[in-house]
């Protein structure tokens, strides 16, 4: 027990080092740049509201926001559906030779993307969808999409096949029974694909920044570099900025977080 | 719905004088609606991922531009890389950057997982916050820190007028000899709670009566980590540890984010050189050339890996 006060101090400045700074954001985000300049990291002493303000008209984040959005959504339903179909012919359809394919999409997940990166990039120019945000959703199709299988196969194996092969007795054909009652089982795997695919959609850089040069089609992630660097001296309105860019994420997170725990907790219990 | 089990046996004798043509046409008709529900993934893989990995093992032989002709030049590309002081360096980078990442982040990881097992109370609390910097943005995190270590605003003058001058005019970013440890620190702030999840998990399996035999052996905390704890989530670190020497020799955004490879090159990668090659110098065959050599490293690294663990090693 002696030890115990040790390990929570520990544990609080491990604490403090990772959000330490996300606190300096939000209390730079609420300071007027002349107090910015005075008090650089402490807690505002008049707290404002106006850096959002003029971060979400100066960064143009409706558009960016609508951007990221559609990108996301885009590609988690296309994941879900591309590995969604996918993952259930190899766990129910017994294909040959699935476990050469099962290798491959292992394979996939660790192909670097300077491996295709070039040829991809003129391809891409030469058939129009360099500088799309359908371009840039197509290649989070295929980027994400493997391991979206490798989690949904290992989650379909888990289900009972009782139901499955009664429907089949029945003479019902394999899209319905995916339909009707492997996906009102499966929710809670497509869940965790959508939140894990969603978060990588909505953060990734790299081809962002490759594949997306118009303003008026950036995402939220790679814009925001360019608002860095056109604002350096606007650091209130830069934070709120990032404020506006993590906090849907953060939100999904904290909430999903605790639910997917209490799940966890539940079914140790039980 | 339900089939009872009399049933089932009874229709087996059944099943077996069945005409085996049916049996094997429905087989048949799931193989091809498997092979249909696999189209769309293999089709979206091949188009962005297979295909350009295959041509992209083409041009790295040729003098491609990106557009037009490209002409066999042989190994040529490959002789130029391997004697491009740009590209060395930032292979040299690479290897500084590894060898951060092996030591920093899992080091913290470790000490993070050990100390959360050993509580209950808060422990989901600290795991969250831990998690935070891993769902956050690349750039707003480098953002965050451009302005906490900058010479002028950041902590380094608020410490210096607190009368500890020891970071004051320090540029963090701007110093050729700090920049590269400065850009990693920032890449680790965000990915090390990433780790803390993974041993934790891998922690949580190890059993509870080894710890419980080495405590009435006498062992404190240190030698409970040392000899309990390590052995048991031995293939865990082992992988995470293949993984941070992949992804370290592949790292792009966040030298991209702050410093663009420099000052004077000076956090300058394999990465970073080769996205300038394609799309400042327009070399797309010798850029080609430096992602399969690229590529070459992690695959290495995975088959390595592979074929120890199929020789029995225990890691």
């Amino acid at each position: 027990m002696r030890n115990r006060s040790g390990i929570y101090a520990a544990l609080v400045a491990l604490a403090l080092f990772a959000v330490g700074p996300l606190v300096v954001l939000v209390f730079n985000a609420l300071k007027t740049n002349s107090e910015q300049t005075r008090n650089p990291l402490g807690p505002p002493r008049e707290p404002t509201f106006a850096n959002f303000e003029a971060a979400w008209e100066r960064g143009d984040l409706a558009t960016t926001m609508l951007n990221s959005a559609v990108i996301t959504v885009g590609t988690v339903i296309g994941v879900c559906v591309i590995a969604g179909l996918a993952a259930y012919a190899l766990a129910r359809l017994e294909l040959p030779r699935s476990g050469a394919i099962l290798a491959y999409l292992l394979f996939a997940t660790a192909i670097p993307a300077q491996l295709f990166l070039v040829p991809l990039f003129f391809t891409w120019t030469r058939i129009g969808l360099y500088d799309t945000r359908f371009g840039l959703i197509v290649i989070y199709w295929a980027l994400f999409s493997p391991l979206a299988v490798l989690l949904l196969r290992a989650y379909f194996l888990t289900l009972p096949r009782d139901f499955e092969d009664a429907a089949r007795l029945d003479g019902a054909g394999e899209l319905r029974i995916l339909r009707s009652i492997v996906l009102p089982l499966a929710w809670p795997g497509f869940l965790t694909v959508a939140l894990v695919v969603g978060l990588f959609a909505w953060n990734e850089f790299f081809f962002a920044v490759t594949f997306i040069q118009s303003d008026d089609k950036l995402p939220v992630v790679t814009s925001f570099l360019a608002f860095t660097q056109n604002f350096t001296r606007d650091w209130g309105a830069t934070s709120a900025a990032g404020i506006l860019i993590v906090l849907p994420v953060l939100v999904l997170f904290l909430g999903l977080q605790r639910r997917f725990v209490a799940g966890l907790v539940g079914g140790l219990k039980g | 719905m339900t089939v009872p089990e009399v049933s089932g046996t009874a229709a087996r004798p059944r099943a077996q004088t069945r005409p085996r043509v049916r049996a094997s046409a429905h087989i048949r008709r799931r193989r091809r609606l498997g092979w249909l529900f696999l189209l769309p993934l293999l089709a979206t893989n091949g188009l962005v991922v297979f295909a350009p990995s295959l041509a992209n093992l083409y041009y790295a032989f040729t003098d491609w531009s990106g557009v037009g002709e490209a002409t066999w030049i042989g190994l040529e590309n490959f002789e130029r890389m391997l004697a491009d002081p740009e590209f060395r360096s930032g292979l040299w980078h690479n290897v500084q950057w590894t060898a951060l990442f092996l030591t920093v982040p899992i080091g913290l990881g470790l000490v993070g997982a050990f100390l959360l097992s050993q509580i209950r109370r808060f422990q989901l609390t600290f795991r969250i916050i831990y998690f935070i910097p891993f769902v956050m943005a690349s750039t707003v995190n480098a953002a965050i820190w451009q302005n906490l270590l900058d010479p002028d605003q950041g902590a380094g003058a608020e410490l210096d007028r607190a009368g500890i001058g020891l970071l004051a005019g320090v540029s963090f970013f701007g110093d050729p000899d700090l920049a590269l440890i400065s850009v990693a620190f920032v890449d680790n702030w965000h990915f090390w709670g990433f780790l803390v999840l993974l041993f934790l998990a891998a922690m949580q399996s190890v059993d509870p009566e080894l710890y419980d035999a080495a405590r009435v052996d006498g062992a404190g905390l240190w030698r409970q980590f040392w000899h309990v704890t390590l052995p048991g989530i031995r293939p865990t670190l082992v992988f995470a540890m293949v993984l941070v020497t992949i992804w370290s020799f592949l790292t792009f955004d966040y030298v991209y984010i702050i410093t663009q490879g420099g000052p004077a090159g000076a956090t300058e990668t394999a990465a970073t050189v080769l996205y300038k090659t394609v799309f400042e110098y327009g070399e797309a065959g010798y850029a080609a050339a430096m992602g399969v050599g690229l590529s070459a490293i992690t695959i290495v690294l995975l088959l390595g890996y592979g074929l120890l663990r199929r020789l029995g090693w225990q890691i």
